[in-house]
């Protein structure tokens, strides 16, 4: 059985742990032993955001060193850490040759969860009767170029439907710090998401960025709507049940 | 609250600009979908026309240099104005020069960056838009909201009332008689101006030669019917050749207006000439740096490829909620949040480049595929030590301290999780302590998790 290493991001770890053993669960189901590098901590991506790139490198230095101590590849069940990792990376150390290449080593393992499923991904995925709107996340439909994959994945349950939610790439508003810097703009945006992805009719929203999740979910529930919102993960991992 | 945040709320409260912004935007969007469509390798056009621009900006100096004796060979007057006052002062000198009274302009972004009209108005000339947007603007005493669309944030009846307040027509909103209205008392100030100022949509190095493009036929009156035609060109407008310009104008309307071209493609090489029948008696060029000199020398050297379409703005969730005016200066959406702070400096517009969520959007649509995101990124860069509040400086200094240091930063997360975790009813907390309420305002933050995932992964393997 090949072992992969999940980089379970710090979302997972501190309030959505469900979503890390749904993950596991599902990637265990495609024949794989899954390995948790228990020294992992932040990627750094809320700093490199936020423009404070050299606390940004000192995440990602730890990152680097832990996940070099591994071999195979690096499961990362969100989209905009993924993109950290891959893209982001090489540019923190730019100008920085002996870091710069150790960056591109580690980003040449790391697989988004919905990427590494869907490629492994042969047949049926499970049985679960659902309706779902499915949203695109930015940094991983634009950054990485992810979005057939997810689809696929959901499309794979049987029993499972995709609604079309229109608009669905735009951006829910969350963008990390910018939806506390700028929570008004934030929230206006948010209000356009969740007015569309309520009128696809879909009984739950599901996502591979728990950003974007925490950002929607919170919404809907100010808003008093009941809809399930979960991750990818966690609607396969429901479905192989 | 900073004053780009007062502009953000004056807007967010205006539910008829909201309604102005959803529609528009969203048609601009539509026809610009289509129009690539009539453009089979759009790919290659793309890369061209970016690899045009970039090429010719990174040897600017030079093509400067080869486009003016260009110019001057077909007969135009070069001016030079490193600053907005240059340019006025060299507008009103050529003014002078020409005993003239009136002016008509075509539409300029580069004018309004500069702030020609009060300077000119101040002189005593009188100065009218005619491009109906502009005019709309200049009769509402406004500023544009958007480089292609500068009344997007008006509706039908706004523009009715002001025509009929400010020029007297009757109270209408239908958009044909309004547009006859303008027209009527557009032709005598065609008739009537004795200079016409434009921008350039692009300059072309080996020939000399000004390139507009307008949909309306008024930069074909401006250029034609004044005795002198002054044009106005930021530095960068340059492309190499003809060749180029055929790559570009393919982009520029699509992307624009979603037209394969716009009505009116124009390109003026010189002054009118012997057996002409027609056209000025001068032609004076003011190239203007203005600050762009200064952003040529930064890492954001790129956004000076920008061809000022507006796509970016169309796909911005940020511009589409916001509008042009919390913007605050002569460019908005995106391109704008990286062009202002880079002419003017940071201070005063550290908010813009913060004012993004990086979805990527601007990136993907962008003709000559700017990367904007990236260049707001540098930007946040050199203004989180100076810019970023106290709090959010604190905070990652805490992070920087632990984040390498795996039983530090548990220990840490734990503190965080304990103090979010009091404020919660169910599962949820309806107001965040900290700067994290602002979050709060508008949504409910699921509490944080009382066991963390490398926790219960070690009980796991523990049972």
């Amino acid at each position: 059985m090949p072992t992969v290493h999940l980089f379970h991001t710090c979302l997972v770890n501190e309030f959505f742990p469900a979503v890390g053993f749904a993950a596991v669960r599902v990637l265990e189901h495609h024949g794989c032993q899954v390995n948790v590098p228990l020294q992992q901590t932040c990627c750094g991506q809320p700093a490199f955001n936020g423009g404070f790139h050299d606390q940004a490198r000192v995440a990602a230095r730890h990152t680097i060193g832990v996940l070099e101590g591994t071999t195979g590849p690096i499961v990362v069940p969100s989209g905009s850490c993924a993109d950290m990792l891959i893209h982001q990376y090489p540019v923190l150390f730019d100008g920085d040759e002996a870091w710069r290449l150790r960056a591109e080593a580690v980003a040449a393992r790391c697989r988004e969860f919905s990427a590494f499923v869907a490629e492994h991904q042969s047949g049926r995925l499970g049985h679960l009767q659902a309706t779902v709107a499915y949203h695109p996340s930015c940094h991983l439909a634009r950054g990485l170029g992810i979005d057939r994959e997810p689809r696929a994945v959901i499309e794979a349950i049987d029993g499972t439907h995709l609604r079309q939610v229109d608009a669905d790439d735009e951006c829910c508003g969350f963008g990390g710090l910018f939806a506390v810097k700028h929570a008004d703009i934030s929230a206006r945006m948010l209000d356009r998401k969740i007015a569309n992805v309520c009128a696809s009719g879909a009984e739950r929203l599901v996502s591979c960025d728990l950003g974007c999740l925490l950002h929607i979910g919170g919404g809907l529930r100010r808003r008093g709507v009941t809809m399930k919102v979960q991750h990818l993960a966690e609607l396969a991992a429901e479905a192989l049940t | 609250m900073s004053t780009f945040q007062l502009r953000v709320h004056r807007a967010l409260d205006d539910s008829k600009l909201a309604g102005a912004l959803a529609n528009v935007s969203a048609q601009l969007r539509t026809r610009r979908t289509l129009a690539f469509q009539s453009l089979p390798d759009a790919d290659a056009v793309r890369d061209h026309a970016r690899k045009a621009k970039l090429d010719t900006l990174r040897d600017l100096p030079a093509h400067l240099a080869t486009f003016e004796a260009n110019l001057r060979a077909n007969g135009v007057h070069v001016h030079w104005a490193e600053h907005a006052e240059d340019c006025h002062r060299i507008v009103l000198e050529i003014a002078a020069q020409h005993q003239v009274r009136r002016v008509a302009k075509a539409k300029s972004m580069v004018s309004e960056e500069i702030h020609l009209n009060e300077s000119l108005e101040r002189a005593g000339l009188e100065v009218v838009e005619t491009d109906l947007g502009e005019y709309i603007v200049q009769l509402a005493g406004d500023r544009p909201s958007h480089i292609v669309a500068p009344i997007i944030h008006m509706t039908r009846a706004d523009v009715g009332r002001v025509m009929h307040d400010r020029i007297h027509t009757p109270m209408t909103d239908d958009p044909a008689t309004l547009g006859r209205f303008a027209r009527e008392k557009l032709r005598q100030v065609f008739l009537d101006a004795d200079m016409g100022i434009t921008g350039a949509n692009f300059g072309v190095v080996d020939t000399g030669t000004i390139c507009l493009v307008t949909n309306e036929g008024n930069g074909r009156m401006v250029t034609t019917l004044p005795r002198v035609h002054v044009v106005l060109m930021g530095i960068e407008k340059l492309v190499p050749t003809l060749a180029d310009l055929d790559r570009l104008l393919k982009l520029l309307a699509r992307s624009a207006t979603g037209q394969k071209l716009t009505a009116y493609t124009t390109l003026i090489s010189g002054p009118r000439r012997g057996g002409d029948d027609g056209g000025p008696e001068a032609v004076h060029v003011v190239l203007i740096d203005n600050g762009r000199s200064r952003l040529m020398a930064s890492e954001n050297a790129e956004i000076l490829g920008c061809i000022r379409c507006g796509a970016c703005m169309n796909v911005c969730p940020v511009y589409t909620s916001i509008g042009g005016h919390a913007y605050g200066d002569t460019y908005p959406g995106p391109v704008g949040a990286v062009v202002t702070p880079g002419l003017r400096g940071l201070d005063g517009w550290a908010d813009l480049p913060s004012a993004s969520s990086l979805c990527g959007a601007c990136r993907d649509v962008c003709p000559v595929r700017l990367d904007i995101p990236r260049m707001l990124l540098t930007l946040r860069r050199d203004a989180a030590p100076t810019h970023a509040p106290r709090w959010l400086r604190l905070a990652m200094a805490g992070f920087a301290a632990v984040v390498a240091r795996p039983r530090a930063y548990r220990a840490a997360t734990a503190v965080l999780r304990r103090v979010l975790r009091r404020s919660a009813v169910d599962g949820w907390i309806r107001q965040a302590p900290g700067p994290g309420r602002a979050w709060t305002t508008a949504r409910d933050l699921v509490a944080p998790a009382s066991t963390t995932f490398q926790q219960a992964w070690r009980d796991r393997g523990v049972r």
